[in-house]
């Protein structure tokens, strides 16, 4: 604790740093923004270039000439109203289930888990260990028709006898939950594991019951772990396209899967970067409205 | 970040507050953001360099063969023999020997579409990609000889390449094989479980039955699925068929879809369903019906639908911008020699393009060899011949079209 305040008073003493001090952020500066500009800044512009071209007649796939036809980006919006429906729906639906599930183990681990804390922490960064789509395919196996999650509930009758599993919304949105549960957790924790204990007990000597104190004092003193954690999961699962692949089936489908076919399948890169575009700018308004909303004043 | 400081309750609250300013929601809103849309382009990056619609095509490398004794090649997974012990490739190590160059392999391609979009940008330019040898299947071959991406052979350099099985011999794209020579080929046709459909499977409609609702899947790929289709609806895929006769397949396919009677499109992962049951039944490779056999007991069947399968092949192809194509042709006129196409088919499992190698197999010391001389899916039986079609070259703008209109149906 004490090692990062002194880090957040240098920050605000910025604009009366002396020239040289200025010079020092700015060479700390200097390989992130490199790394962003060729990487992004430059790549975002070609990106915008290609989005407004067309055909260009000769009738070879992957040919195609800039006439800045803004129309495209109606055309893909008109086209693919339901890929975007459906990858937003899902992946709020996987963010607030990351929140379910993740607050109360970041709770958990933040102050009940005494000496396993640590050990709790590795086993949440531990799927980390294996590839994302190998777990991702693990999950085919775990949920398929034959296996015995799936035996067991029928046989108990929670669901149907001829119901699948896999190649299913349902799939899709637990898959998402699973790969991106440690990105909610790992901020809640941080956050939550700042928290001054003494804050809490005050609440209680306040006569705050259990929950009035989560209420009033713990989650509001979380947030900055809520906002990252929820922004973390929400943001990456937009543009997931690997779960709906393996989990899902062609009504399943999201925005990043009609991304990568029209990329590649269909050669047809002028839709597939009008779609990054929109995406990007949905994800940019929403996330923009969210933290807008989220922030309170006792968060800044 | 200028905001003024308020009072706080401790100096512990304090610290807490302050390191929670460090991570303050505009940072947080910068980096966070900055980092997904920056991932979203990552996977777009290289649509810079894709578009353009120049005429000219790029001229063909200068060959220095003779003075730099290598070959690079790429080819897909799990496409050359192997030798698990020593770590080589053993036909591979015996042409460096045998010719004193230097063979590179190098398993790049993962599918058609995604390695073409790679390399395309450097061979439109005409530059060299670091590889000498490409394989693309027959559509992708054709797109690219017909943009003028890749080398005219010599075949005078290719003495072995009169061994090519007579169905290959000649293609729609490249009459003559003047530019691509079959690496290995396989069918597209029906397999299934024979533990829980003992009468097997005999047409496309057959995987219709409502009995397997749920449990059927179908290659994402395209030619092979629909060609299975329309060849079941009567539609001769190899020659003039129309965009009303793609539609007819195309609906067939939608309908089966959305009904839920066909589980998923599958790339080469239906081979794990089949294996978990959750396909009982599915339009599949050849190839890998054969590897799933051999390495899960034999549980599944394949044939080739009495209305007719489809025959692709994997080309071999010298890029635009090779300076090696003497190597490229000396490694192709190796792998064309029987003896050695014989050992490569032991091992990958493919139909072997190679006349001959039947015989050199069947004559092995080894019985585990010399009974796979009689296995149809690696040398394929004249009635098999009879019944499998090339899909021929889609014109102009048909390949778009009906790509796009195959992946609508898809959900993509």
């Amino acid at each position: 604790m004490a090692a990062i305040a002194p880090r957040a008073d240098a920050t605000e003493e910025l604009p009366r740093a002396t020239g040289r001090q200025l010079r020092t952020v700015l060479i700390l500066l200097v390989p992130g923004l490199l790394w962003l500009g060729i990487f992004f800044v430059v790549p975002l512009f070609t990106l915008a270039g290609t989005s407004t071209q067309t055909p260009s007649g000769s009738g070879i796939p992957g040919e195609f000439v800039q006439t800045f036809h803004l129309a495209n980006y109606w055309d893909v919006i008109s086209e693919y109203k339901g890929h975007f429906g459906r990858s937003f729906l899902y992946s709020i639906l996987a963010t607030a289930l990351c929140l379910a599930i993740g607050y109360p183990l970041a709770y958990l681990i933040a102050f009940r888990a005494g000496r396993a804390r640590n050990l709790l922490l590795v086993l949440v960064v531990a799927p980390f260990f294996t590839s994302f789509v190998l777990r991702t395919l693990a999950w085919r196996q775990i949920l398929s028709d034959d296996g015995w999650v799936v035996s067991s509930l029928k046989w108990v009758h929670v669901i149907p006898q001829d119901m699948a599993v896999t190649a299913s919304p349902l799939a899709v949105v637990a898959g998402i939950t699973y790969n991106f549960l440690p990105f909610m957790v790992l901020p809640l924790y941080s956050s939550l594991e700042r928290i001054d204990p003494r804050l809490i007990e005050a609440g209680g000597d306040l006569y705050g019951n259990g929950f009035a104190v989560l209420r009033k004092v713990t989650f509001p003193l979380s947030m900055p772990g809520v906002v990252a954690g929820t922004l973390l999961t929400f943001i990456p699962a937009s543009g997931d396209y690997v779960n709906a692949a393996l989990l899902g089936n062609n009504r399943t489908t999201m925005v990043g899967n009609v991304v990568e076919s029209r990329f590649f399948r269909v050669v047809d890169y002028p839709t597939a970067a009008a779609l990054s575009f929109i995406l990007m700018a949905i994800i940019l308004v929403l996330v923009v409205l969210y933290v807008r909303r989220a922030g309170t004043e006792e968060l800044v | 970040m200028t905001q003024r400081r308020r009072r706080p309750l401790s100096p512990e609250a304090a610290a807490v507050i302050r390191a929670q300013r460090g991570f303050s929601r505009r940072s947080l809103l910068g980096g966070t953001g900055a980092l997904g849309l920056g991932a979203a382009l990552a996977a777009c990056g290289t649509s810079g360099t894709a578009t353009g619609g120049s005429d000219s095509k790029p001229a063909a490398a200068q060959d220095t063969s003779a003075k730099d004794k290598m070959v690079n090649w790429a080819n897909w997974t799990l496409y050359l023999d192997y030798d698990e012990n020593t770590k080589t490739y053993p036909t591979l190590e015996a042409f460096q020997k045998q010719t004193g160059i230097e063979a590179t392999y190098d398993e790049a391609i993962e599918d058609n579409d995604s390695y073409y979009g790679k390399i395309q940008g450097q061979l439109r330019n005409g530059q060299d990609i670091g590889k000498d040898v490409i394989v693309f299947t027959d559509y992708m071959a054709a797109r690219v000889i017909e943009q003028g991406y890749v080398q005219k052979l010599d075949l005078g350099s290719i003495p072995n390449s009169k061994n090519i099985l007579d169905n290959l011999k000649t293609v729609d794209f490249d009459s003559g094989r003047n530019y691509s020579l079959t690496w290995q080929s396989g069918y597209a046709g029906i397999a299934w479980n024979k533990e829980k459909l003992p009468q097997g499977i005999k047409s496309v409609d057959d995987l219709w039955r409502p009995s397997l609702k749920g449990r059927v899947e179908v290659l994402s790929e395209m030619r092979d699925t629909l060609g299975l289709i329309m060849l079941g609806q009567g539609v001769d895929i190899s020659g003039d068929f129309s965009s009303d006769d793609f539609g007819n397949a195309l609906d067939v396919l939608e309908k089966q879809l959305n009904e839920g009677q066909i589980r998923q499109v599958k790339g080469n992962s239906y081979k794990e369903d089949l294996i978990s049951g959750d396909a009982v039944a599915v339009i599949g490779w050849s190839g890998d019906i054969t590897q799933l056999n051999a390495e899960n007991g034999d549980k599944w069947g394949f044939a080739i639908p009495e209305a007719g399968g489809t025959l692709w092949s994997d080309n071999m192809l010298v890029p635009i911008g090779s300076p090696h194509k003497a190597n490229a042709e000396a490694l192709m006129n190796y792998y064309y020699e029987p003896e050695v196409a014989a050992e490569v088919a032991a091992y990958v499992n493919y139909i072997c393009p190679v006349k001959g190698a039947q015989e050199i197999m069947a004559a092995s010391k080894d019985k585990e060899l010399a009974a796979l001389a009689g296995n149809a899916n690696i040398f394929p039986t004249a009635a098999d011949l009879a019944k499998v079609k090339v899909f021929r070259t889609l014109k102009g703008t048909e390949q778009t079209d009906f790509t796009s209109e195959f992946q609508r149906v898809l959900g993509n």
